[in-house]
């Protein structure tokens, strides 16, 4: 008995989330219509997770009977996917509430989502892995299609929900095979079958089908059709959190299982994800100029970015690993920014998205327009901000990784990119328009948005913070 | 004598009909029924695998994954009806606001 208390308390963060959500549950069973309550919950039961992630993160070690593993890698990631969580929930309240989808329900999705990547990232046995995709999976299908009396926001749920599914079965598929040829899950029990594994044609087809599902969370080509059409439809900061903390998770996912439990080798699969992560970043980058809705724009953005953090992936060294660790924290500040900009600028009845919609935005509110213009400099990958550190990384990863071409399809398609994040800076101050917010921005959303814009430069001032606790990982 | 590759090709062979039919048929029902055929087809390989390596942990699995579908299930037809409700259709050619 003592010892499942220990395992309680080792994996504190991942218990104290799934309370809150039982919590949530139950507020919101007894206080039916005063979401306030509920969102002010999930709030600190997110932050309290938070903390004792980072608290937890020196100890290493393994619960539940090797299911799980805690500390270092596990509490990092869920340090990040807590605060991005809170974020996102702390954007919502005046977004929803203009909407007219202040719901209750969207803390318990939210905070079981985030229980979810948890699991992903904690995972030492391929049930757990499976489980953790697919808790996360089905809440954000919900929360895709909150609003559902809007006919965009049903379609990006159904076509989020077929297509997730779908990529599901390739996931499980590969799973089972790589059981197969194991004659195990647990993560440990796969790593010591190699190298004599590596080459077992069972084992490449399940790992195979397992780069097919996670590829398709993470958005990178050619499994990100459904990226523009849900980031687009879904509420915007729905989008916000699918885009940051989603997507780090199922990265999370990728480290956990191709970089620590395939051992670094496997220079076949390597391969693979190196063409993934090229192809990521030229499509989501020439398409994302072609865009003029903004949403669409940052989930092509969101692709490329993929992209990166693939290729430090692909990669497949040490800085490679601290590399999407670091880039992953910072694109989550910086992209939760943007999307909050977007939901401020954006109307109750999903008008001003257009790129237009931002001409002049630096007259009517100079404090908005200057931090959308640090959430796009980041996204560019300006020096100052964390962006640059986090490309500088995964491109170094990929040069020592012998992947030098890779290095140079990133650089080139950086310079791509700038071009269009950098349209919105000179939109905002250089033309002339009578964009607005679409209401007074409320104190929380400011805040919020204000301590994301002031991590991600805090970051790119000092990445050093990041990189020391990704170099403890396992 | 029925052997391991009999199981394993059955079930691959039940992926790729469901995967054909997500890809080719417009129905959304049908599509997610496609969806849960290729569900079951790995059921069936973890179920062979299990049995023939004589260890549980594939048949765990089979009851998380059947767990997991009927979630899912719940999640996905609440989807469906709500876009019903909409357009009056289920037809994935006509749900087309969002460039697909």
């Amino acid at each position: 008995m003592n010892t499942y208390l220990t395992d309680i308390l080792q994996s504190g963060a991942l218990m104290i989330t799934t309370i809150t959500g039982i919590v949530l549950l139950l507020v919101e069973a007894n206080r039916r219509g005063r979401p306030a309550t509920s969102f002010a919950l999930a709030i600190v039961g997110l932050l309290a997770a938070g903390m004792t992630a980072l608290i937890q993160m020196p100890a290493h070690g393994t619960g539940f009977s090797g299911m799980v593993q805690t500390g270092g890698f596990a509490s990092f990631f869920a340090a990040l996917f807590a605060v991005a969580g809170a974020m996102t929930i702390a954007l919502s309240r005046s977004y929803l509430a203009r909407i007219g989808w202040f719901r209750g329900e969207y803390a318990i999705l939210t905070v079981f989502a985030v229980v979810g990547m948890m699991l992903i990232a904690a995972s030492n046995d391929l049930i757990i892995l499976f489980l953790g995709v697919e808790l996360m999976s089905v809440c954000l299908y919900v929360l895709a299609g909150l609003a559902r009396v809007r006919d965009r926001s049903n379609e990006a749920a159904l076509k989020y929900f077929l297509l997730g599914a779908f990529a599901t079965g390739f996931l499980l598929y590969g799973i089972a095979l790589i059981y197969g040829a194991v004659g195990s899950t647990n993560f440990e029990a796969i790593s010591a079958a190699f190298p004599a594994i590596s080459a077992h044609i069972m084992f490449l087809a399940g790992a195979g089908l397992v780069v097919v599902g996670l590829s398709f969370k993470v958005s990178a080509v050619p499994f990100h059709m459904w990226a523009p059409d849900v980031y687009e439809g879904a509420p915007t900061t729905v989008s916000a959190l699918m885009s940051t903390a989603a997507k780090a998770a199922a990265f999370s996912g990728f480290l956990v299982l191709f970089v620590r439990t395939f051992h670094f080798v496997g220079a076949g699969l390597n391969t693979v994800l190196a063409v993934i992560a090229a192809a990521s970043m030229i499509l989501g980058n020439v398409v994302a100029i072609a865009q003029t809705n903004i949403k669409r724009m940052l989930a092509y953005s969101s692709i490329a970015h993929a992209g990166y953090m693939l290729a430090g992936v692909a990669a497949a060294n040490a800085i490679g690993l601290m590399g999407v660790a670091f880039y992953l924290v910072a694109y989550a500040f910086m992209n939760i920014g943007a999307f909050a900009v977007v939901s401020m600028v954006e109307d109750d009845h999903e008008q001003h998205l257009t790129l237009d919609d931002y001409a002049g935005l630096s007259k009517q509110r100079p404090l908005v327009a200057a931090l959308m213009a640090v959430f796009m400099f980041a996204l560019a990958g300006v020096p100052p901000f964390a962006g640059f550190f986090g490309k500088y990384y995964v491109f170094l990863a990929a040069v020592e990784g012998k992947m030098t071409w890779l290095a140079i399809v990133g650089v080139l398609t950086s310079l791509i990119s700038a071009y269009y994040y950098l349209r919105i800076v000179v939109l905002m101050y250089f033309r002339d328009g009578a964009a607005d917010v679409a209401a007074k921005p409320s104190v929380l959303t400011m805040v919020t948005v204000v301590l994301a814009a002031l991590l991600v430069l805090q970051l790119g001032i000092t990445p050093s913070v990041v990189v020391q606790a990704a170099q403890r990982f396992f | 004598m029925v052997t391991l590759t009999s199981y394993l090709i059955l079930s691959a062979a039940m992926f790729i009909i469901g995967a054909t039919g997500v890809l080719v048929r417009r129905n959304a029902i049908i599509v997610f029924m496609s969806i849960e055929l290729m569900l079951n087809s790995v059921n069936l390989t973890l179920v062979a695998f299990s049995a023939f390596l004589g260890d549980s942990t594939g048949q765990a699995l089979v009851f998380f994954v059947m767990t997991v579908a009927a979630a899912e299930a719940a999640v996905g037809l609440a989807i469906v009806i709500a876009l019903f409700r909409r357009k009056q259709t289920v037809n994935l050619d006509e749900i087309n606001i969002l460039k697909w």
